[in-house]
């Protein structure tokens, strides 16, 4: 029988929750790394035993771990991420010119053909590749030297690269999204990046043509139609068709647009779930009730709240932009975690919710693993 | 042996108790312990000070003898109590909240 792995990072530690496939009893490991923010944590689709996993310190600085049995132990690898070449500036909150410098690994993502290949998301933004399981990392320069970076600005969080998605039809077609600068596709594994924005409007960009600047939260596909990716920007959740040549919006019905995850049904690719937050300013879900909302025409048709499960009273939480994934299993199994510690997954594509646990520190990330 | 206490985070990404104990070559100063400790346990590598251009992380601080030398010349001589063993150098987290 399948079982699932659902790989939790948390502001202090990380947590591995274990199930059947029926995904209905859990059991929760942790806290590994007590005391350090777990940004982000990813198992190779190649070898579902080898996972990676991003720490970050304001104190101590950025940590990498390794494992090679789904988790049990752990090795320190490769914490260096040096800039390739010439630093130049990126805007600063002020509009002033500022430096690349590196902050932390926001986002870890193994390759699809290789368990020692895996590629890292990091603020100041940028991108950097390991093809010796995380011993040594290269930056791909490509990205943070492209044309328009010198004109980047942070989000609230700073100028990360939070999503790398890989085409799995072609390998060397990657998209990527920064927050505040938008999001971006490779055709060439990397070497050069192309600004895929057109179409998105920022009420902080008075050009409507801009070719970046927006504040991308999100993007997610389904693996079988890497043209169609949706978005959740910091307002709107935008969808295209064209692999990002122009986005249109599909905010629909939602409540509000505003929120951070976007995610597809494993099985159905034009089913799509978002989870609206309140505003920029209120962070956290409206009216005191978390509701996921799923639309089964890829944004075309409307958004229903799913709420079965869910605290639909005096409910004040957040969920970050990496902390919702989906399982390969059939009903989708959909999990995401929020910033008071619960962690809620559903095995019947959304429409019924149960808390795995509730109360593990602030969840930053969220992955599963469908083990067959 | 030189005693150096580690704070709570690096002491579970070591895998050491609170304090360890290290064998120094030549002088005695913040450099070259915190050569030896890098060198004992290869984790710590970017933990405590720069990779590059070994510079002081800047939430820690260093101590020994009651007196905070986070700022002095990092290659000075410790105290001597220090180099005996007698007194542990002492790496401490900001007491920052979070």
């Amino acid at each position: 029988m399948s079982k699932v792995r659902v790989l939790v990072g948390t502001k202090k530690g990380a947590f591995i929750l274990n199930s059947d496939g029926t995904r209905k009893s859990w059991q929760v490991e942790g806290p590994l790394f007590p005391g350090w923010e777990i940004y982000h944590m990813k198992g190779s689709p190649v070898d579902p035993d080898r996972l990676y996993a991003s720490q970050s310190s304001s104190w101590f600085g950025q940590v990498m771990h390794r494992s090679k049995d789904g988790g049990k132990t752990w090795e320190t690898v490769g914490n260096q991420f040096e800039y390739d070449g010439n630093i130049g500036p990126h805007r600063w909150y002020d509009n002033s010119p500022h430096p690349y410098e590196f902050k932390r690994v926001w986002h870890l993502e193994p390759s699809l053909h290789d368990p020692d290949t895996v590629f890292a998301g990091v603020e100041d933004a940028a991108i950097f590749k390991s093809t010796d399981a995380g011993a040594t990392w290269a930056e791909l320069p490509g990205l943070r030297t492209h044309h328009t970076a010198s004109e980047w600005n942070p989000g609230a969080g700073g100028l990360c690269l939070h999503t790398i998605l890989i085409d799995p039809k072609n390998n060397d077609r990657m998209f990527a999204a920064i927050s505040a600068a938008g999001a971006f596709r490779t055709e060439d594994a990397g070497k050069t990046w192309k600004a895929i924005n057109h179409g998105l409007r920022s009420s902080h960009i008075p050009d409507p043509d801009a070719e970046t600047g927006h504040c991308v939260h999100r993007i997610a596909f389904h693996p079988t139609k890497p043209d169609t990716l949706f978005m959740q920007k910091h307002w709107d959740v935008m969808r295209t068709d064209d692999g990002g040549n122009e986005w249109r919006e599909i905010s629909g019905n939602l409540p509000t647009d505003f929120g951070f995850v976007v995610d597809v049904n494993a099985n159905e690719p034009n089913t799509v779930y978002v989870l609206p937050i309140t505003s920029d300013s209120h962070h956290f879900v409206m009216d005191g009730k978390l509701r996921v909302y799923r639309n089964k025409e890829g944004g075309d048709g409307d958004w229903e709240a799913l709420t079965k499960g869910l605290p639909q009273k005096d409910c004040y939480v957040n969920v970050l932009r990496d902390a919702m994934a989906v399982d390969e299993l059939d009903p989708c199994g959909i999990y995401f975690g929020t910033s008071g510690g619960q962690v809620y997954a559903s095995n019947d594509d959304g429409d019924s919710w149960n808390a795995i646990t509730r109360d593990l520190p602030q969840v930053l990330s969220v992955e599963v693993q469908t083990l067959k | 042996m030189i005693q150096v206490f580690l704070p709570k985070n690096l002491q579970s990404l070591a895998g050491t108790g609170r304090s360890v104990e290290l064998e120094v070559d030549g002088d005695v100063t913040q450099r070259s312990v915190l050569d030896a400790l890098e060198a004992r346990y290869p984790a710590l590598l970017g933990t405590i000070r720069d990779p590059k251009t070994k510079k002081r992380r800047p939430m820690l601080r260093f101590f020994a003898c009651e007196e905070d030398l986070s700022d002095e010349p990092i290659d000075a001589p410790l105290p001597g109590e220090v180099a005996s063993g007698k007194e542990p150098y002492l790496i401490l987290g900001a007491i920052a909240g979070g």
